[in-house]
């Protein structure tokens, strides 16, 4: 299936490889800190809850 | 006065209000998406469906161009790079453009969602201009056997890249969020009126040393439909990606800045 | 503003940061350029212009963050934002202080290192010509930057990162004509879009400046 890339193999397999590597990090990143930002929020609403 | 409510809720909301605090009723359209509850609720409800449709985009573009398209005859198997390159090169471009219009906004109607979405912006930009760098390199190696030329564009994107790592360590060294987000602002527009006259400095410095024909990299020009049609899916991949990650991070920023404000009036109580 | 550009000139001088530092450190790059690429005077003539350019231009980013940050620190510019003197007036005087302490003396001192790096005859002429237009934009970009960063602790690593980039343009077209000058080129495009530039940049970058200190100083 793989399509022959001849001598070029190295550059286009790096270019696919490292951009799908920084797009994959900076989505795990973003969903960790979101995730990270929701806990805490939760974690303070919930402690300002049983006052109200 | 519509306006004036708006920015009043949303302020009241991020500062210091409770989950009673009614939200009064506002008048729909763009603008009440200032508001953060609203904001909040209509990236929820949209999100799904970007991270799906971004996801297929990008798979389809980028198995397509990847497996199915056949090599150019002169750039030989190279030419896949560009469903990478140009639409990530587009990207970082576009993501500074639209911080620059967050901004614009935060400054003329005082948004808070604006500011947050300026902010959110900077790190998906940097991203996207490393991959267009990154890309632009390794393409650059066998065309035009070096990994580093000083072509206009890549110089351009280069400064680029400085610029967003200027404006992002501005954000992180100022402790208020209302000056930081002013601050960033004017830098942010200052920021475009230089990216604009370093990107026809660079194009005249580079001309002036050496005739830049053999590195030009007008690709526009010798795209042939064959590649066209997997590029504009891998180019409505990115677009796509990038909303629901700019909408994300905004969501983010947001519940960041309530938890800080929460947090503030405990200690305060 | 006359009181004012007094004022900022007998502190820089009494202080004695001002014409001494910016000099010295722009005598040091010079002389360290030689150990770093070898001592054969066709090379160092070759990239003196760009060497010098970039050593002044170095220099006057040293200096810029003192140029508001003792102010910012006694209170003398709430003293300035409150008085009746445009806050835009204000700064455009300080970053002429600025210029006059630094980019001044840099530009008069540019030929001296130029018989350093062997800089070719008809370079210094031109050399001179591009610092004097070229350093003011820099004093105002300066101005701007350290305006950004006034109430950022050690905020100085922060403006370098900062003010940079936006130097890019007149470093650009003004070691380009220092450059043309030196190979003995025409230089008037150059020379123009430098011109051009400074002008545009004395004209607006103060409203910006005095924008970003009303930001830091509400």
């Amino acid at each position: 299936m793989m399509p022959d890339l001849g001598k070029y193999a190295e550059a286009v397999l790096s270019a696919y490889g490292v951009s799908l590597l920084l797009l994959v990090l900076l989505i795990v990143w973003t969903l960790r800190q979101g995730r990270r930002a929701r806990r805490a929020l939760q974690e303070v609403e919930r402690r300002r809850a049983p006052d109200a | 006065m519509p306006i004036e409510r708006t920015r009043a809720t949303a302020y009241i909301w991020l500062m210091s209000m409770t989950d009673e605090t009614p939200i009064p009723k506002r008048p729909s359209g763009f603008w009440s998406y200032a508001n953060p509850v609203k904001f909040l609720a209509f990236s929820a409800r949209v999100l799904p469906v970007l991270w799906w449709l971004s996801g297929i985009c990008l798979i389809v573009g980028l198995v397509w161009g990847f497996f199915f398209t056949p090599d150019d005859f002169r750039q030989g198997s190279t030419v896949k790079i560009i469903y990478l390159h140009v639409p990530s090169a587009l990207m970082a471009i576009n993501a500074w453009f639209m911080m620059l219009v967050a901004s614009l906004i935060w400054i003329v109607r005082r948004h808070h969602v604006s500011a947050l979405a300026a902010k959110a912006a900077a790190p998906v930009g940097v991203v996207m201009t490393l991959m267009a760098l990154f890309t632009g390199a390794v393409w650059g190696q066998p065309m035009w056997g070096t990994w580093w030329a000083w072509d206009p564009r890549l110089t351009s994107f280069l400064i680029l890249f400085l610029f967003y790592l200027g404006y992002i360590a501005l954000w992180e060294a100022i402790e208020d969020p209302d000056t930081a987000a002013d601050l960033t602002s004017v830098l942010c527009l200052v920021g475009s009126v230089f990216a604009v006259l370093s990107r026809y400095a660079v194009n005249f410095w580079n001309q002036g040393l050496h005739q830049g024909a053999s590195l030009s990299l007008d690709k526009e020009e010798n795209v042939a439909d064959v590649f066209y049609v997997p590029l504009l899916v891998c180019i409505a991949g990115f677009v796509l990606i990038f909303i629901a990650l700019v909408l994300y991070r905004t969501g983010t920023e947001i519940r960041l800045r309530r938890t800080r404000a929460l947090l503030a009036r405990e200690t305060r109580a | 503003m006359k009181a004012l550009l007094r004022r900022d000139l007998i502190l820089a001088i009494r202080a004695g940061g001002g014409f001494g530092l910016g000099l010295a450190f722009f005598l040091i790059v010079t002389v360290l350029v030689p150990f770093g690429v070898g001592p054969q005077s066709e090379l160092l003539s070759r990239i003196a212009p760009g060497i010098l350019w970039l050593g002044a231009l170095l220099a006057c980013l040293l200096s810029l963050d003192r140029l508001l940050a003792l102010d910012w620190e006694d209170g003398t510019l709430d003293l300035l934002a409150t008085s009746p003197l445009p806050l835009e007036a204000a700064l455009s005087i300080k970053a002429l202080a600025h210029w006059i302490t630094t980019g001044l003396p840099l530009v008069l001192a540019a030929p001296l290192f130029g018989v350093l790096l062997s800089l070719p005859g008809p370079g210094y002429l031109w050399l001179v010509i591009s610092l004097a237009l070229g350093t003011p934009a820099l004093s105002v970009i300066g101005t701007f930057g350290a305006a950004l960063t006034v109430g950022v602790k050690r905020g100085g690593l922060l403006m370098s990162l900062l003010v940079l980039p936006l130097y890019v343009p007149t470093l650009i077209f003004g070691a380009e004509v220092a450059r043309r000058g030196a190979d003995g080129l025409q230089t008037t495009t150059p020379l123009l879009m430098l011109a051009g530039i400074t002008a545009g940049v004395i004209a607006i970058m103060p409203f910006a400046s005095a924008a970003a200190l009303r930001v830091n100083l509400r």
